[in-house]
């Protein structure tokens, strides 16, 4: 059965139905932990008016699953859903969707943050904005890197 | 060797390219030793892949150091930190 399901789409997905779909009437499902990220109007003092979002096909489908094989080696965790949008977004816009099932809330809680730590600095998508000063590509967060250390001097 | 080049984000804009196939001569081992051949080729390849810019490097899909050795036929990418999420 599979377990682990990425997907990078153009299109927007239902937060409803994917829970539904990832818990699969499991009874020994007793936490669902998830994360939606979106597009927020406002960037580095600018004004946000729409972005696009760039990947690499190939590598992003294994990066996605070799972080989340990092994470059930850590964790006791039922199944993994990491949903990534490409192409033109606009603001208030979904961006991704990190979800997890386990039997406990501690498991689920931090699989799902540690997966959604990972994407921001070992996944290969990138960022272009476009800003009333024209489109602009988004520079990498030290405080992104940071997250990820975080979780290597737990282990 | 034979390898199939892929630049993406503000390097495939930089470069005007997406990818090509090369074949670079033997002292080229690494990717260091990579991104300094193609800087010789002049600009806009020297002002890209300029050593002070923060640059990603990809071998067979894999994350890797510069450090790293090239592989016969591998498809070796070039990109900058990633921005996702």
């Amino acid at each position: 059965m599979q377990n682990d399901f990425v997907r990078i789409q153009e299109a927007d997905f239902d937060l409803t139905t994917e829970i539904k779909a990832l818990r699969m009437d499991d009874p020994r499902v007793g936490a669902v932990v998830n994360f939606v990220g979106t597009v927020r109007d406002m960037n580095d003092g600018s004004q946000v008016k729409g972005m696009t979002l760039e990947h690499y096909p190939g590598m992003t489908e294994k990066a996605l699953e070799d972080i989340i094989a990092q994470a059930r080696s850590r964790w006791d965790i039922y199944k993994t859903l990491v949903i990534h949008r490409v192409g033109p977004l606009l603001p208030k816009d979904q961006i991704v969707l990190v979800a997890v099932t386990s039997a406990h809330r501690g498991e689920a809680f931090a699989a799902c943050e540690f997966i959604m730590d990972y994407l921001k600095t070992a996944a290969p998508f990138w960022k272009k904005e476009d800003a009333p000063e024209g489109a602009r590509w988004v520079d990498a967060r030290v405080t992104d890197d940071a997250a990820k250390v975080r979780w290597e001097q737990k282990s | 060797m034979k390898l199939e080049l892929r630049f993406f984000a503000s390097l495939r804009e930089g470069l005007g390219l997406s990818g090509e196939s090369i074949i670079t001569p033997s002292e080229v081992k690494t990717i260091a030793d990579l991104r300094v051949h193609l800087m010789e080729r002049g600009n806009p390849w020297a002002e890209v892949l300029a050593s002070n810019k923060v640059i990603r490097c990809a071998l067979n899909q894999e994350m890797v150091k510069d450090s790293t050795s090239l592989v016969e036929g591998a498809e070796v990418a070039f990109f900058p930190p990633v921005t996702g999420g």
